[in-house]
């Protein structure tokens, strides 16, 4: 899964419509739409996609959408 | 002799908070965001001054209307519940004379929280099963909101209080009614949900008073937890236990008829549901119209399977629970 279709993935569990809006360098915290339940389906989505697991630590860790997408690639190898 | 659970009653408090009360508090909220968040609408608040086991005590009367069950059979109390009403005597001890129980009994309290009501049946069954008891009552009641600071609303929108009664009696029969339990622990979580300045440990002084004065001072403690630890755990324990659970009782996951687990969180249901592969239809949740209801809720839920026929009479429900402590539990009962 390349970083594309990574954010289009993202957008729909995040229910945001528009997916254009998010990019690789979108940090998490500066979107209007963001609160403490969305960390959660990321941590959700890693799980049921990807069988990784992310941590509290590890979300505290990472800023934007490429920081996550790369922290899934390195665990998945 | 072989235990058994042979019927169930449930009270909830009257006063409600529904997800436009929540809206009405916190503007930053809205009625969708919540109910897509906890998959609650509402919950029951007990009115100040209506603690733990004044709910369960109203769910055991009802009990006792709705089946026309002759309390003098009852030879065992448990009263689970995370709000006693004293560090001593036992509440259950309280609740023997209040229910006007016989003297010649057993009276316990087990003061746990989500894994409570399945604690409660692995003990029903011991005394069943080796002969000490006939006739269980179990009595899980709890009541997070008194514990929950009027600002948190992270808190507010996912549990509730309420009370149940439940009736553990001995069968004739070869197999047991309630089937094998797994068991978890891991007390290094426990800071991750917990009730800060509720007890010896650390209690609550003049400072904390003083400082909480605006809400009511906050009498029993102020609850705690960590949202995003807690999810993770409970996706990492929940699946291999569900394994454990259907080996230790020699069935398949194909042939139990219906997964019912402790009403967490909506959300996290649903997440858990699509991780194991349950069908929707074999995965009964009610949390819609009460919330987490802490050790009240797999009664609740099993009560409502049983009204609305999604579990009938011979059914293998796989019952799970997990949360604080932290703890996860798990058995399969035959209805």
């Amino acid at each position: 899964m390349n970083i594309d279709e990574f954010i289009k993935k993202l957008a729909l569990e995040f229910d945001i419509s528009d997916s254009e809006q998010l990019k690789p360098d979108t940090s998490f915290r500066s979107m209007k739409e963001w609160s403490s339940m969305h960390g959660l389906i990321i941590i959700a989505l890693a799980d049921a996609e990807f069988g990784i697991t992310i941590t509290g630590n590890d979300l505290r860790q990472i800023d934007t959408i490429q920081n996550l997408y790369d922290l899934i690639q390195s665990r998945k190898q | 002799m072989k235990a058994k659970i042979k019927a169930i009653s449930y009270y909830l408090p009257e006063d409600q908070l529904s997800n436009s009360d929540l809206c009405s508090l916190f503007p930053n909220l809205t009625e969708a965001d919540i109910f897509k968040k906890t998959g609650i609408r509402k919950r029951h608040i007990t009115p100040e001054g209506v603690v733990g086991s004044d709910l369960g005590y109203f769910a055991a009367e009802k009990f006792f209307d709705e089946h026309n069950y002759d309390r003098s059979q009852i030879d065992y109390l448990i009263f689970c519940t995370e709000g006693l009403d004293y560090k001593g005597p036992v509440t259950a001890c309280v609740l023997q004379e209040r229910l006007k129980l016989n003297k010649n009994i057993g009276a316990i309290d087990v003061p746990y929280g989500c894994t409570g009501f399945l604690y409660c049946l692995s003990v029903a069954k011991g005394l069943i099963e080796s002969g000490q008891a006939k006739n269980v009552l179990a009595i899980t009641s709890d009541i997070p909101s008194t514990v929950i600071h009027p600002d948190d609303y992270d808190l507010r929108m996912i549990f509730g209080d309420a009370g149940a009664a439940t009736l553990i009696t001995v069968e004739e029969m070869n197999i047991s009614g309630l089937g094998n339990f797994t068991f978890g622990t891991d007390g290094s979580g426990a800071e991750n949900l917990i009730v800060k300045r509720s007890g010896t440990r650390d209690p609550a002084n003049a400072a904390w008073f003083k400082e909480h004065e605006a809400v009511g001072g906050l009498p029993y403690g102020r609850m705690e937890m960590n949202a995003v630890e807690i999810f993770t755990f409970a996706l990492r324990i929940v699946p291999p236990m569900i394994e454990e659970i259907l080996l230790k009782n020699k069935i398949k996951k194909e042939d139990i008829d219906l997964f019912i687990f402790h009403q967490a969180n909506g959300f996290l249901l649903s997440v858990l549901r699509r991780k194991l592969k349950i069908e929707e239809d074999k995965f009964f949740n009610y949390i819609e119209e009460v919330g987490n209801t802490v050790s009240v809720t797999i009664p609740i839920a099993l009560k409502e399977a049983i009204n609305q026929g999604k579990a009938k009479k011979g059914d293998k429900i796989l019952l799970a629970a997990f949360g604080i402590g932290l703890s996860w539990t798990g058995t399969v009962i035959t209805l």
